[in-house]
């Protein structure tokens, strides 16, 4: 009986200290957004309001007009467009090059891949500027993009999956008269959806959050990506709270919308992997 | 191919062209493999080696010159290195940075597996908790930076409203040296206790029940099953967050950038390493010594790792 109870009670507790702690996660985002719909008067306001007394949407629109919101928001996209597609067809014909292909130097070279993914990355950037330098790509979206298309991380991460495969798909192909482009293209890469999925969404992921690198290989205001323009804007209007708020949220929400509608490939693709934040 | 052997006997004429055809056929089946294998590998390779691999070595040589981007650049040695041990300003960020480390990968780590296990409980609308979690890990961390600054604002922010709610001191956290550090260190640990937890659940699900079912018959207690079956088999979840943790705390910068970036009075109390990376190098063009700190700040994380390596073999239990 008193055991019965026990058990009963323990989900009502861990249900409280889940719901708890997940009102603590989710404070910012309420006040984001509740801030993000105050006018400025009220933001300012002691002692805070829970909810605006007046519910200003129009703050949201003149985001658009006080900084380039659409330009950030199309560049952000290209970027990372750009950045997956590239990385989903380099990547996955680099990993399956190294995963069931013989050739000399192979193992050297995948040797230098893995060298590659443990180098950090503040000590390729500063190179990485002058380099683009060079090439003329300063403030450009082949700067913004085209090292992005070249990744590490995504070629191990589908090796490792082409390896899992059996081996015997490959024979069986080749006996059917199938190039090694046409075992790659119609045997490997319709296996491997849930990798190439999770790949997708880790790069789409870290290229839209990204900050450091388009920080310093954009100057003008056109080419700036979402967080370098937001972080520009709150250089700019430090203190005018429901502004900044409505552009932090309309700069965020693409993911956070990515991911609750995807999150099973997300948690999937993490089990697969380990993210690289 | 092997049934040559039926048709023509060994050591035959006819069987050594034999050999030698499928031999030929089998070397140009090779070549045409090998050439296959380079075209599929070559963009990435290249293109690694060009904006990654090429930069790395280019950066250790700039780490021993004076550059300011422009003229040439002069050879000084280990001058930048030798400068670095006597700056202050740096030796603060590496104190900041370290101590940002300790705290927040600790907390992070120990609220993560608190959460896994409550998740990991016979409960419904464990996917909806996961979700919930997990939403700062995907934010922006602009975005996340923005927001917490307005929440710690000492006089309209948020979080000072709701500690007067229950009569808690009101501290002025962005403006004070320890509170300053401890707000990024909190931020840090609400954006990434959700990944964390799923790498842990996901540990925590593939432990067998028959250990726990096993230890209850035995009378042992929750906190005992806790330390002497779960933390044992879960050792390599809680390494692995370890490892990613820590080298990912070492290079905090958009936090810093973000929240105290502009604000030269309380910079030195949070900066980071990277973040004076950023400093030498895009705001005083001082290429050299901004690359002497990314290597230091390297040199770091290679030797925690591989102390983590070395240390895994005392407490990490591989089934």
């Amino acid at each position: 009986m008193q055991l019965a109870a026990k058990t009963r009670r323990q989900p009502f507790a861990i249900h409280l200290l889940l719901l708890l702690g997940a009102i603590v996660m989710l404070l910012p985002f309420f006040w984001m957004l509740s801030t993000s719909l105050k006018s400025f008067g009220e933001s300012m306001q002691i002692p805070p309001t829970f909810l605006p007394h007046e519910w200003h949407w129009e703050n949201y629109i003149k985001v658009w007009e006080k900084i380039p919101f659409g330009s950030y928001f199309l560049n952000s996209v290209l970027v990372t467009l750009g950045r997956t597609a590239g990385q989903l067809v380099l990547c996955s014909l680099a990993a399956y090059g190294f995963a069931r292909l013989q050739f000399p130097g192979k193992n050297i070279l995948f040797f230098g891949i893995l060298t590659v993914l443990m180098v950090p990355s503040q000590i390729v950037l500063i190179p990485s500027f002058f380099i683009m330098l060079k090439l003329g790509w300063l403030d450009t979206f082949y700067a913004l993009i085209v090292p992005g298309i070249f990744s590490a991380f995504g070629t191990f991460l589908l090796r490792q999956f082409f390896l899992s495969l059996p081996k015997d798909l490959d024979e069986a192909a080749k006996i059917d008269g199938c190039s090694i482009f046409g075992i790659f293209w119609r045997i490997y890469l319709p296996l491997s959806k849930a990798a190439l999925v999770s790949l997708a969404i880790f790069t789409i992921l870290a290229s839209w959050n990204d900050f450091f690198y388009p920080l310093i290989m954009t100057s003008s205001d056109t080419m700036r990506v979402l967080p370098v323009g937001i972080a520009t804007f709150q250089g700019q209007h430090a203190t005018d709270y429901p502004l900044l708020m409505a552009g932090a949220m309309m700069a965020a929400l693409p993911m956070i919308l990515l991911f609750v509608l995807l999150q099973r490939y997300f948690i999937e693709g993490i089990a697969l992997t380990g993210m690289k934040a | 191919m092997r049934n040559t052997k039926n048709l023509t006997a060994p050591g035959s004429a006819g069987h050594e062209a034999r050999e030698r055809i499928v031999r030929r056929k089998r070397s140009r089946m090779a070549v045409e493999e090998a050439i296959w294998g380079y075209a599929f590998i070559a963009p990435v390779v290249l293109g690694l080696a060009l904006f990654y691999t090429l930069p790395s070595i280019a950066s250790l040589g700039f780490s021993l010159t004076k550059w300011d981007g422009l003229s040439t650049p002069t050879f000084i040695g280990l001058q930048n290195f030798a400068d670095l041990m006597k700056d202050e300003q740096f030796l603060r960020s590496l104190v900041n940075t370290l101590a940002f480390t300790f705290i927040s990968v600790p907390l992070s780590v120990f609220l993560a597996t608190l959460l896994a296990v409550l998740l990991n409980a016979p409960i419904k609308g464990r996917p909806v908790y996961r979700m919930l979690y997990f939403i700062p890990v995907v934010t922006m961390p602009i975005a996340s930076g923005m927001v917490w600054r307005w929440l710690f604002n000492s006089e309209f922010g948020f979080l000072n409203y709701l500690l007067g709610l229950v009569h808690l001191p009101q501290p002025n956290w962005l403006f004070d040296d320890t509170l300053a550090l401890l707000s990024i260190i909190l931020v840090s640990v609400w954006s990434s206790i959700g990944y964390n937890a799923v790498i842990l659940l996901a540990g925590l699900q593939g432990i067998s029940s028959t250990y726990y079912e096993a230890a209850s018959l035995d009378g042992a207690s929750a906190v005992r099953k806790f330390f002497h079956i779960t933390v044992p088999l879960l050792s390599p979840s809680l390494f692995f967050v370890l490892v990613i943790s820590l080298i990912n705390s070492l290079q905090v910068f958009d936090l810093i950038f973000i929240m105290f970036g502009k604000d030269q009075t309380m910079l030195d109390a949070t900066r980071t390493v990277v973040f004076g990376v950023w400093e030498s190098g895009f705001k005083y063009f001082n290429m050299g010594y901004a690359s002497a700190q990314a290597w230091i700040l390297s040199v770091f994380m290679l030797l925690m790792t591989a102390l983590q390596m070395y240390l895994q073999k005392k407490w990490v239990h591989y089934e």
